[in-house]
């Protein structure tokens, strides 16, 4: 019989006495896609760390081969054969792409001169191979997220490594560019290579992984094949308990109209966009990456005070926000789609974050806060939300994406907003936390509120909004309602 | 704080926070000791200096420690603001001597060197000083908040503006002859208290509040630890970056007319490199370069740190030379320090 490609057993480690991976097991074979599962916090990352050699072990083998192995450094895992796709993209902005694929391995020519030609027609090549659309040539900070992300999945992939390592590599994709992705994993599957695949996204892991293995609370918990398991059952399996169900939805659009938008342009050729949003009404925006969805929330919140076309009404008044103060005095709140870019100070604790929209109401006088009232502030919006944190003071860094989310929301809340701009609020969320978040958006809308939920995932849009906005190239493809609500539609539209 | 800590950590399930955050007594022993970690040092440093020199804990010579470091004290205050809005202010040396020479031509009684109906009252010349030194605040917060200009360079820019202006202005002479009431606040004392001590702990408590206690300290934290979250939150982060200079211009003003009331005399060459010394205050107290992180008490006792060594290297005649190469070493010493912490988290 022969040995696994990669077979890891009682991995163990733990930051300052507390155990963040007890017991982490998994095993991937020649020519197949691996799901690795668990909720934010279960330990994937430290996992994936201590295999890519950027983490030490406290115990536990891992072995690539059947060869026991321990890396001291990624270029180790490298070197070796395991390359990986990392969550957080890492581009060198001012070079081009075929600079950063060829990162540290340049192909050099006479007297070290590096040997352009040759690394643009490689990276020509691979691009063609995997079917994304990108020239070499492009400097990275021209690229959109989404193109930023297919470039580091090209890069990992030009490695040519048996093991590649894919940790959310959809975040920053649209529909149409996931599916080239999962043609290149299939190709890659035929070669005989493994892939672990990391992916909040059940759907997905169901359209593209063999097996799974689910890791909860640093420990292994169960693997199998994907054919003999149900979407039901992996959530249970991630989150240790049944799930009622994936969205939670409450709400019921009333007649009043309290946003109205009409001919607004927008930054990256947005032009021309009217609808209305009701009151108790959650409306989705669906479109492909770039379309400009956020670019009309940006537009709203006064983010973008060179767009002036067009007539925005809040309740009958019109609102006309030339900096993001202006919008949230008029009842709005935006959660914006990068949590850590523009959601959080990571640098500050839970308590600064929460009470950082609302810092006026929280003072003792002009001169002085009331640090009691930012504290009560903040616990109520920790037990609120059901935010895990060991206290109000805990730096923001330490909590995971989802109970992240939560603080952002929490700020919001504070500033007692009627209208809530979400843009992608569950990316990189685990499907607990889904959950609950879609329940505080729910509830905000039965309770009076409105609200605006820009999604690249389909199936959110079509489990929480009661309309959907369709956007095509910075334009309204159109509004869809009802019954016309459909995958097929949405994505017809949009594409 | 104690009451929301205890049921997380019964949780039965290990909660993501917990596995990051410290928890245990030891690793919280550790934090402290790294956030006290400049504090301890000033200690050691100290407790060294006296078993080695019998004059070193002498009231006369805390005094004089206390004295020579108030106006780096004063200097890096305001750069702690600058700093943890994530800019940084290179002019502050030059701002000394300009707002000096301005401030000591209202207050002289030379004839040559006088505003025409001089000398003026002391609060006049005061005002002027730190109207000065605001005014060139004002300018560099002005293009770097309005025109997006790096901090570096935009002070860089103020640095040599603000020299030649002094140079101009005084045409290249000291500013002699001050009187004595402009005197007062670099010679005389408060209570047996030194004028610059009494005002550099009247700066740094006014700070201590501001950066602590209002509504404004938050927003400089913000808006250093994360510009785009601030402005989505609804803070005027162009605001907060144009007032952090205004605020280290003004207080390079007053820095500057206590060196020329200590000296007597307004140089125009005084200052140079001052800004050097207010950094490193800065930095060794632990405010991070990077903006959003830091505390103005972590200044004062970094700035209280240099002065000592400063002190007790003079005291057991120390060369001057070997004295830089002795600051520069402490300087990275505490960030390597700071840095470490930072990779373990």
């Amino acid at each position: 019989m022969s040995s696994p490609l990669l077979e890891v057993e009682g991995l163990r480690k733990s930051f300052g006495g507390v155990s963040a991976l007890r017991d982490g097991r998994f095993r991937l074979e020649r020519g197949s896609v691996h799901a690795f599962c668990g909720g934010n916090g279960a330990g994937k990352s430290t996992f994936l760390k201590i295999v890519m050699g950027i983490l030490p072990r406290d115990g536990g083998t891992i072995r690539l081969n059947g060869r026991a192995v321990s890396f001291t450094s990624p270029r180790d895992a490298l070197a070796a054969g395991i390359s990986i796709i990392e969550q957080e993209l890492s581009p060198v902005p001012a070079m081009t792409v075929a600079e950063n694929v060829f990162l540290g391995r340049e192909p050099v020519g006479l007297f070290g001169r590096i040997d352009f030609a040759k690394m643009n027609a490689a990276t020509s090549d691979l691009m063609d191979r995997l079917g994304f659309s990108i020239a070499p040539t492009a400097l990275m900070m021209d690229l959109t997220v989404a193109q930023v992300q297919l470039v580091e999945i090209a890069k990992a992939i030009s490695y040519d490594a048996e093991v590649i390592i894919m940790d959310e590599p959809t975040s920053a994709l649209g529909e149409a560019e996931a599916d080239h992705l999962f043609e290149a994993i299939k190709v890659m599957k035929n070669e005989g290579k493994g892939v672990i695949y990391v992916s909040h996204r059940l759907t997905e892991i169901f359209g593209v992984a063999d097996t799974y293995t689910v890791l909860r609370d640093g420990a292994f918990v169960e693997e199998g094949r994907i054919e003999d398991i149900d979407k039901t059952r992996l959530v249970e399996l991630i989150v240790g308990r049944p799930l009622t169900e994936e969205f939670a939805k409450g709400n019921k659009p009333q007649n009043e109209i309290v946003l109205k938008v009409e001919g607004i342009d927008a930054a990256h050729g947005v032009r021309d966009v009217s609808f209305e949003l009701r009151r108790g009404e959650i409306l989705g925006f669906y479109g492909l990456m770039g379309s400009g969805r956020t670019e009309i929330l940006e537009r709203i919140f006064g983010l973008s005070p060179d767009s002036v076309a067009g007539r925005i009404t809040i309740e009958g008044r019109n609102l006309a926000a030339r900096a993001p103060r202006d919008a949230i005095r008029a009842g709005l709140a935006l959660v914006t789609e990068d949590r850590k870019g523009s959601g959080l100070v990571m640098t500050q604790d839970v308590r600064a974050n929460a009470c950082l929209a609302r810092l006026e109401k929280l003072q003792a006088s002009p001169l002085m806060m009331s640090t009691s009232a930012e504290r009560d502030a903040a616990r109520r919006v920790i037990d609120l939300f059901g935010i895990k944190t060991a206290s109000d003071r805990l730096g923001v860094s330490n909590l995971s994406g989802g109970n992240q989310q939560k603080v952002v929301l929490g700020k919001w809340y504070l500033t007692e907003p009627r209208i809530l701009l979400l843009d992608e609020p569950t990316r990189g969320v685990d499907v607990g936390a889904k959950r609950e978040i879609y329940q505080i958006v729910s509830d905000f809308a039965s309770e009076g509120g409105a609200v605006i939920l820009v999604s690249s995932e389909i199936e959110e849009v079509l489990g929480m909004a009661d309309r959907t906005l369709v956007m095509r190239d910075g334009r309204v493809a159109g509004i869809l309602d009802g019954a016309e609500m459909t995958a097929p539609a949405l994505l017809h539209l949009a594409a | 704080m104690t009451d929301r800590t205890d049921p997380a950590r019964t949780d039965p399930q290990p909660s993501p926070a917990a596995a990051h955050g410290p928890t245990s007594a030891r690793a919280r022993a550790v934090e402290r000791l790294q956030r006290y970690g400049i504090f301890l040092a000033l200690v050691v440093v100290c407790l060294a200096l006296t078993a080695l020199n019998e004059f070193f804990l002498t009231p006369r010579n805390i005094v004089n420690v206390l004295r020579q470091t108030s106006i780096n004290g004063i200097l890096a205050i305001g750069l702690t603001f600058v700093i943890l809005a994530r800019g940084i202010d290179l002019s502050v040396g030059s701002v000394v001597a300009l707002a000096g020479v301005i401030a000591a031509s209202l207050a002289t009684t030379s004839s040559g060197a006088a505003v025409a109906g001089g000398p003026y009252p002391v609060a006049v010349a005061l005002a002027a000083g730190i109207a000065v030194g605001a005014a060139c605040g004002a300018a560099s917060g002005a293009v770097v908040a309005r025109f997006n200009v790096p901090a570096f360079v935009a002070t860089l820019g103020m640095l040599s503006a603000a020299r030649g202006l002094t140079l101009l202005y005084s045409e290249g002479r000291p500013v002699p002859a001050l009187t004595d009431e402009f005197r007062w606040i670099g010679t005389g004392d408060l209570f047996g208290v030194p004028m610059p001590v009494v005002l550099f702990i009247a700066v740094f408590l006014a700070s201590w509040w501001v950066l602590g206690q209002t509504r404004f300290g938050r927003h400089v934290y913000a808006a250093g630890g994360n510009p785009h979250a601030a402005t989505v939150s609804g803070i005027n982060v162009r605001r907060i970056r144009f007032a952090v200079f205004v605020i280290s211009g003004a207080l390079a003003g007053l820095a500057g007319m206590i060196l020329a009331a200590r000296t007597g005399s307004a140089l125009p060459q005084a200052g140079v490199a001052y800004e050097l010394d207010a950094i490193a205050a800065v930095v060794i107290g632990g405010t991070s370069l990077a903006g959003g992180v830091g505390r103005v008490t972590g200044t004062v006792i970094g700035a209280l740190l240099i002065g000592v060594v400063n002190n007790g290297l003079d005291l057991m005649g120390v060369e001057s030379y070997y004295q830089l190469v002795i600051k520069g070493l402490l300087i990275v010493a505490a960030v390597m320090l700071d840095q470490t912490r930072n990779q373990r988290d």
